[in-house]
C-alpha cells in the first residue's frame, strides 16, 4: 500500500516505470527475428531475397503477437509507398496560382491605411505569399488533380535519395537550358542556366583565392583562372600566349615581409601583446616550413570568413526585419547546425565540382548559420529605446541599421565573427576532402601516413592562424576614432610610413638574403620563402615519444582495448540493434512524453520516424549506440573533472584555459594519438569522441556551479552541511540546468566527431556518408544521411532544452 | 495665448495594440471599455486623449505603471502610429506627413530623453551628442562643435571621450539630455528621464533640468511616475489610467479639485504646502494696518515661505508680480494647510 502511496506521490516516475516495462517486453518479443536483427542489414537482405516478408496482414499480425511474437513490420518499419506529387507549369496552373497569391494578399491590402505606399511596405509578404500560391498551384493543385483524375504513380521512400540525385542532375544539365559557345566542338551547346551560376559563383571564388594565394605566395594563378573564366567562353588561349612574359611569375611577398607587417598590424591594432602574438606566429609557420600550406589556407579563409560574415549579417537583418523570414530560418538553422560536416561536402561536390572554390563554398555553408543566428540575437537584444533614440534622432532606415541597430549588437555580431573564423579552420581538413588545398590536405596526408609529429605540427599551425585571426579581428572592430587629436601628417598616419618603410626594409632584407644563402648548397634564400618541408621539423621528437608510448604500454592497451570491445561495446551495439523498432519508439517517445508532454512525445516521435523510413535504420542505431557511450563517459568525467576543478580558483581558471584551447582545435586533431595507440577500431573512435567532447560538459559544470548564488551557499553553511554535503545538496541542483546545456553542447559535439571518425571506421551513418563522399556523391543519400544525423542531435537537443527550460523556472533562474 | 496656435494638439486620439484594433475601435463608436478589448486579444494603450500644449509650456503626463504614458509619447513622437484621432505639431498634421517628412521634422524639431538613456554603447560622450547631427548630414567639424557646446551646457567637460558605460547613471542621462538638445529642437520629449536615477541624483538632475528649461524655454511633454516629480515640474499636469486622462490641469487644481476618486486617492498623501501658492490662502487686505516687515510673492509654494510666515506673529502682505500689495496671509491659515483638513480649502490658484 505504501509502495502505491509513494507511486501516486511521483507520477513521472511511474511513467518511467510503464515505459521502461512495455518497452522490456517488447524487446522480448522480437522472437523469430532476434538473430536477424541483430546483424546490420541481415533483415533487410532477407526481405530481398524473400525469405520472410516484410510486413504481415492484420489478422495474421494480431495471431502473431498473441503467441508473443511481434509482426515483422512493427521490428523494422518497411519500406513505405507514396503517390508521387506532380508539378505542373502550364499556364492554366500559373494562373490558379496567381489567383491564390492574390487572394492571399487581397486581405492585407484591403485592410491597409495607405494604399499607394502599401506595395513599397509588404515586399517581403508580397514575395513569401507569392510563394505559398507558386506551391499550391503549381504543385498541390496538379496532384490533387492527377490523384483523382489521372493516372497515378507512386515510390518508396527509399527512393527519396535517388529522386533527389536525379532531380539536382536535372536542375544541373536539363533544366532552363541556354546555348553557351563551346571552343572545343567549334558550336554552341546546350547549358544549364544553374550550372553556369554554380559556376559563375565558383569562379569568382576561386579568383578570390587565388588572388589572394598569388600575393601570399606567388606565381599567375589568378591569371590562370581569369583566363579559365574567359577561355570557356571565347576559347582564347591567353595564357599560352603570354607564357615567356614577366607576368606570368610574379613573385611572392616575402615571408620577412608579412611577418613584419603582422608585428606592425598587431601593434596598429591592440599593442604589443598582440603584434607579439601575431608576429610569432608568422614566425613559426615559416620556420616550420609550413609557410605555403600556410597561406593557402590562409587566402581561403580570407575569402570564406568574410563572405560567411556578410551572408550571416545580411540573412539576420532580414530575419529580423521580417517576422516570416525567421520563422523559415529558424528552423533550418536549427538542422544546420546539428548536420555533421561531411554531408555538406557532398551537395557542393555535385553542384560547384571539386577545388579551392567547393572547398570555401562548404567552409561557407558550415560557418554562415552561427552568424545569422548571432546577428539575429544580437539585433533583437538591443533595447527598443536605443531604436527610438535612433528614430527620433533623425535616422532613415539604413542609418538606422548600421549606425545604431548593427554597432549596438555588435558584441554579438563580434562572437559571431569570432564564430565564423572557428567554423572556417574546423572546416580546413574537412574541405579538403574535397580540393581544398594547404594545411589542412597535409593534415589529413600525415594522419593517413599516420605521422603524429607532422600532424601535431600542423595542428599548432591551425590552431595558430585561427588564434590570431581571431585577436586580430576583434581588435580591429573595437578600434576608435579620436576627434581631438590634431595632429600633423605624419603623426596621423604613422603607422602606415613605419608599415611602408618596414616593407621596403623587409624587401631588402631578403633581396640581401640572395647573397647570403647563395653559397649554401640547396640555394635557397630563407629571408625569401622557406619551401614547404625545408624548415626545421620536432616531427622526430613526436614520433619518438609515440613510438615509446605504444612499446611500452601496447600490451596493456590492447587488453584493455579487448576487453572494451568484448565487454562492453559489442554486447551494447548488440542490444541496440536487437531492438524492434517499435520498441525504440516507445522509449523514446516516452521520455519525451515524460519531460515534455504530448508535443514532445510527438516531435521526438516523427524525428525518429524520419529515420526509421530510411534504408539506414541500423546504421542510425550504431550511431546512438556510440553516441550513448560516448555521452555518458563525456558527461561523467566532464561533470566530475569539473565539479573538483571548481573547488579551487586557480584550477578552476585553469581548466577553463585548457577547454577554451582544446575547444579551438581542429577536430581532427584528436583522432592522431587514438589511432596510434588502439588501432583503427571503434575504441579509438569513442576514446578520440570522448576527449573532445568532454569539453562542454566540464565547462558548463564550471560555470554552473561557480554562478551558484554566494548566499546559498553561505546557508549551507550556516546550517552545517559538510562540503560534499553542499555540493550534493545545493549546489548541483541548482546548476544542474545548466550543466545540461553542457551535455546537449556534448551531444552535438560526439554526434560530429563520431562521423568524421568514419575516416578512421565506423560502420555508422558516419561510414554511410563518407562511402557516399568518395563514390562521387550521391546528393540525395548524402542529404537524407546527414538529416538523420541532424534529427538524432535535434532530438536530443529538444529534450534538453524542454527539461533545462521547465527546471530553471521552477528554481526560479534565468 | 488664445491667438498663438498650441504647438501639440491632440485630438481624441486612440492607441490600442492588437491585431483586429482598427476594426474593433470603429465599430466601438469611440466608446472604449478596455474589459471588451481584452477580451479580444487587444490592449488599449491610450484612450480618447485631447488635449493642447502651448508654446513654452511644460506638460506633465502622470501615471502608474501601464496606464500608456509611454504609449502616448510615443503617439505624438510618431514612433508608433496611434490607432485614430488627430495629432498636430504647429498645426500641422503629423499622421499625414510621409516618412520623408517625418524625418525632417524629428531632425529639426524634435528631441527625446528616455528612461534607461538609451545611448550608443560604441560612441563615446561626444559623439553620442553629435549623433543627430551627423545622422543629418552636418560635417564633422559642426557637429563635433556643437556637440562641445552641449557637452558645457550639461556640465560633462572633460568627460567628452568616455563611454557611456564609464559614466554614472545621471552623468549618462547628461549625456542623453544633450543629445537630444544638440539639434535645438523646439518640442522636447522626456520620457521617465530621471526614474532610474537615486532619489538624490533626481533631485540634482530635476534642478539641472529646471536650470536648462529657464534657460531654453522649450515645449515640453514629461512623463513621469512620481507625483512629486510632477508637482515639482509641471505647468500643467495630465492623470492617466488605464489610457485615460482623469484630468489635466495645475498641480493646485488637481490637488484640491480632483475630478474623480481615482485622481483623489492618488493626492490625498500629497503635502499640499508643496502644490499650493500664498495666492490660494491669502485674504484680501483688511482695515488692519499693523503688518509684518516680511513680503511674500502671491506666486510662490507656501512650503517655501511657511517657515518665514509662520516665525511672524503679525500677518503678512502678499505682492504679486508689479510688487504692489494685494492681499495678507495670516499665519493660522498656513498652519490650516500644514496640519488641517483640505476640504475648506477654497481654490483660486
Ligand atoms: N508594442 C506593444 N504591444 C502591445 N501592448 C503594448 C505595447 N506597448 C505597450 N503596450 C501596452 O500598453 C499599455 C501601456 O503601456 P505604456 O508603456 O505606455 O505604459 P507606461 O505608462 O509608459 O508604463 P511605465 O511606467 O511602466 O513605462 C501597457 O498595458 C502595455 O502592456
Ligand atoms: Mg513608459
Amino acid at each position: 500500500m505504501s509502495f502505491i502511496n509513494y507511486l501516486s506521490e511521483r507520477p513521472k516516475l511511474t511513467q518511467l516505470g510503464i515505459v521502461l516495462i512495455v518497452f522490456f517486453i517488447l524487446m522480448s518479443m522480437t522472437g523469430q527475428y532476434h538473430d536477424l536483427i541483430v546483424e546490420r542489414h541481415l533483415f533487410a537482405k532477407s526481405v530481398v531475397k524473400g525469405e520472410i516478408q516484410s510486413s504481415a496482414g492484420f489478422a495474421e499480425s494480431m495471431s502473431m503477437i498473441l503467441n508473443w511474437q511481434l509482426p515483422p513490420q512493427l521490428v523494422r518499419i518497411p519500406e513505405l509507398t507514396f503517390y508521387h506529387p506532380v508539378i505542373n507549369t502550364s499556364a492554366t496552373y500559373v494562373l490558379i496560382a496567381l489567383l491564390v497569391t492574390a487572394g492571399l494578399l487581397y486581405k492585407s491590402f484591403a485592410e491597409s491605411v495607405n494604399k499607394s505606399q502599401w506595395l513599397s511596405v509588404n515586399w517581403f509578404q508580397i514575395i513569401s505569399k507569392g510563394f505559398v500560391g507558386i506551391i499550391v498551384g503549381l504543385l498541390f493543385i496538379p496532384t490533387l488533380y492527377n490523384w483523382f483524375f489521372g493516372e497515378v504513380t507512386s515510390s518508396t521512400f527509399w527512393e527519396i535519395p535517388t529522386m533527389l540525385e536525379n532531380f539536382s542532375q536535372y536542375l544541373m544539365f536539363e533544366f532552363w537550358l541556354t546555348p553557351v559557345y563551346d571552343p572545343e566542338i567549334d558550336d554552341y551547346e546546350d547549358y544549364g542556366r544553374v550550372r553556369l551560376f554554380t559556376r559563375a559563383i565558383g569562379a569568382s571564388l576561386l579568383f578570390l583565392i587565388t588572388l589572394i594565394r598569388e600575393l601570399l605566395i606567388g606565381g599567375f594563378e589568378t591569371v590562370v583562372s581569369l583566363a579559365n573564366v574567359f577561355s570557356d567562353q571565347s576559347g582564347w588561349d591567353w595564357l599560352g600566349e603570354n607564357k615567356d612574359k614577366w607576368y606570368s611569375s610574379i613573385p611572392a611577398i616575402p615571408w620577412t615581409v608579412l611577418t613584419a607587417g603582422a608585428f606592425i598590424l598587431g601593434y596598429k591594432l591592440k599593442g604589443v601583446g598582440l603584434s607579439i602574438l601575431a608576429g610569432f606566429s608568422c614566425i613559426y609557420l615559416a620556420v616550420f616550413g609550413q609557410w605555403e600550406p600556410a597561406m593557402e589556407t590562409l587566402s581561403l579563409v580570407l575569402v570564406a570568413a568574410p563572405v560567411s560574415v556578410l551572408l550571416g549579417v545580411i540573412w539576420g537583418v532580414l530575419a529580423y526585419k521580417s517576422r516570416t523570414v525567421e520563422r523559415v530560418i529558424t528552423p533550418l538553422l536549427l538542422v544546420a547546425q546539428t548536420m555533421p560536416h561531411f554531408s555538406y561536402l557532398i551537395p557542393v561536390l555535385v553542384f560547384f565540382g571539386i577545388g579551392d572554390h567547393a572547398g570555401a563554398i562548404a567552409t561557407i555553408i558550415f560557418a554562415t548559420p552561427p552568424m545569422i543566428r548571432l546577428t539575429l540575437l544580437g539585433l533583437k537584444r538591443v533595447s527598443p529605446e536605443v531604436l527610438d533614440a535612433g528614430m527620433m534622432s533623425g535616422c532613415h532606415n539604413y542609418q538606422l541599421m548600421f549606425k545604431v541597430l548593427i554597432p549596438t549588437a555588435r558584441r554579438d555580431i563580434l562572437i559571431g565573427v569570432n564564430q565564423v573564423i572557428m567554423q572556417c579552420l574546423a572546416m580546413v581538413v574537412i574541405a579538403s576532402f574535397i580540393g581544398a588545398k594547404g594545411l589542412g590536405f597535409n593534415l589529413l596526408l600525415a594522419l593517413n601516413q599516420l605521422r603524429v609529429g607532422q600532424a601535431l605540427e600542423l595542428g599548432v599551425c591551425i590552431v595558430l592562424i585561427a588564434v590570431v585571426l581571431d585577436k586580430l579581428s576583434l581588435a580591429w572592430a573595437n578600434k576608435q576614432t579620436d576627434y581631438f587629436a590634431d595632429l600633423s601628417f605624419v603623426e596621423r598616419n604613422k603607422t602606415a610610413l613605419l608599415f611602408v618603410a618596414v616593407f621596403f626594409a623587409a624587401l631588402l632584407f631578403a633581396w640581401f638574403g640572395n647573397w647570403m644563402f647563395a653559397d649554401t648548397a640547396k640555394g635557397i634564400n630563407y629571408f625569401y620563402t622557406i619551401p614547404h618541408n625545408k624548415g626545421i621539423t620536432t616531427e622526430p621528437f613526436w614520433q619518438a615519444g609515440v613510438d615509446f608510448m605504444v612499446s611500452t604500454w601496447r600490451a596493456d592497451i590492447k587488453i584493455f582495448n579487448k576487453w572494451l570491445l568484448v565487454e562492453v561495446l559489442m554486447p551494447m551495439k548488440a542490444s541496440y540493434l536487437a531492438m524492434p523498432a517499435i520498441a525504440t519508439f516507445v522509449l523514446t517517445m516516452g521520455v519525451g512524453y515524460i519531460i515534455g508532454g504530448i508535443r514532445s512525445a510527438i516531435v521526438i516521435g516523427l524525428f525518429m520516424l524520419f529515420i526509421a523510413l530510411t534504408p539506414w535504420w541500423e546504421r542510425a542505431l550504431i550511431t546512438m549506440y556510440m553516441l550513448t557511450f560516448a555521452v555518458i563517459v563525456s558527461v561523467v568525467i566532464g561533470t566530475i573533472v569539473g565539479a573538483i576543478c571548481v573547488q579551487n580558483k586557480r584550477a578552476t581558471k585553469f581548466i577553463l584555459l585548457v577547454c577554451d584551447t582544446f575547444q579551438t582545435f581542429p577536430s581532427f586533431i584528436y583522432l592522431i594519438p587514438v589511432i596510434m595507440l588502439f588501432g583503427v577500431t571503434d575504441t579509438s573512435v569513442l576514446i578520440a569522441v570522448i576527449v573532445y567532447a568532454v569539453i562542454p560538459p566540464t565547462r558548463y559544470t564550471v560555470e554552473g556551479l561557480r554562478n551558484v548564488p554566494e548566499s546559498l551557499l553561505e546557508a549551507g553553511d550556516m546550517s552545517g552541511a559538510t562540503k560534499l554535503q553542499r555540493l550534493v545538496k545545493i549546489e548541483f541542483p541548482l546548476a544542474f540546468p545548466h550543466i545540461m546545456l553542457g551535455v546537449n553542447q556534448c551531444v552535438v559535439f560526439s554526434l560530429f566527431m563520431i562521423i568524421i571518425g568514419a575516416f578512421i571506421g565506423t560502420t555508422g551513418l558516419g561510414q554511410e556518408i563518407m562511402q557516399q563522399l568518395f563514390s562521387g556523391g550521391n546528393i540525395g543519400s548524402g542529404l537524407i544521411l546527414g538529416l538523420c544525423v541532424a534529427f538524432i542531435g535535434l532530438a536530443v537537443d529538444h529534450l534538453i532544452q524542454t527539461w533545462a527550460t521547465k527546471r530553471r523556472k521552477l528554481l526560479g533562474i534565468d | 495665448m488664445s491667438d498663438q496656435q498650441p504647438v501639440i494638439k491632440c485630438d481624441s486620439v486612440y492607441k490600442i495594440f492588437g491585431k483586429n484594433a482598427e476594426k474593433m475601435l470603429q465599430n466601438a463608436n469611440g466608446k472604449v471599455v478596455a474589459e471588451e478589448f481584452q477580451k479580444a486579444g487587444c490592449v488599449v494603450g491610450v484612450n480618447n486623449a485631447s488635449f493642447e500644449v502651448n508654446k513654452g509650456e511644460m506638460l506633465v503626463v502622470m501615471g502608474l505603471s501601464g496606464s500608456g504614458k509611454s504609449t502616448l509619447l510615443r503617439c505624438i513622437s510618431r514612433l508608433t502610429d496611434a490607432t485614430a484621432g488627430n495629432i498636430y505639431i504647429e498645426g500641422e498634421d503629423l499622421l499625414a506627413l510621409n516618412s520623408k517628412e517625418l524625418i525632417e521634422l524629428r531632425r529639426n524639431k524634435m528631441g527625446m530623453v528616455f528612461q534607461s538613456f538609451a545611448l550608443l554603447p560604441h560612441k563615446t560622450v561626444l559623439e553620442n551628442i553629435a549623433f543627430p547631427l551627423q545622422v543629418k548630414g552636418s560635417s564633422t567639424k559642426d557637429s563635433i562643435s556643437r556637440a562641445m557646446e552641449m557637452v558645457d551646457l550639461v556640465g560633462l567637460t572633460g568627460r567628452e571621450n568616455y563611454f557611456p558605460r564609464e559614466l554614472s547613471g545621471g552623468q549618462q542621462q547628461r549625456v542623453g539630455i544633450a543629445r537630444s538638445l544638440a539639434v535645438e529642437p523646439d518640442i522636447w520629449f522626456l520620457d521617465e528621464p530621471f526614474s532610474a536615477l537615486d532619489p538624490l541624483i533626481r533631485k540634482e538632475m530635476q534642478d539641472e533640468f529646471l536650470r536648462l528649461q529657464a534657460v531654453l524655454n522649450k515645449t515640453i511633454l514629461f512623463v513621469t511616475h512620481d507625483f512629486d516629480e510632477a508637482i515639482r515640474l509641471a505647468d500643467r499636469v495630465a492623470i492617466m489610467k488605464d489610457g485615460i486622462i482623469e484630468q489635466l490641469d495645475t498641480p493646485a487644481n488637481i490637488v484640491l479639485n480632483p475630478a474623480t476618486e481615482y485622481v483623489r486617492k492618488f493626492t490625498e498623501d500629497v503635502p499640499r504646502e508643496k502644490v499650493l501658492k500664498i495666492k490660494s490662502v491669502m485674504e484680501p487686505v483688511g482695515d488692519e494696518t499693523d503688518f509684518s516687515d516680511l513680503r511674500v510673492s502671491e506666486d510662490a509654494l507656501i512650503e517655501t515661505v511657511a517657515e518665514a510666515v509662520l516665525g511672524d506673529p503679525k500677518s503678512v502682505p502678499v505682492l504679486n508680480a508689479n510688487d504692489d500689495i494685494v492681499g495678507v496671509v495670516h499665519s493660522s491659515k498656513v498652519i490650516h494647510v500644514l496640519f488641517g483638513e483640505n476640504s475648506t480649502l477654497e481654490s483660486n490658484a
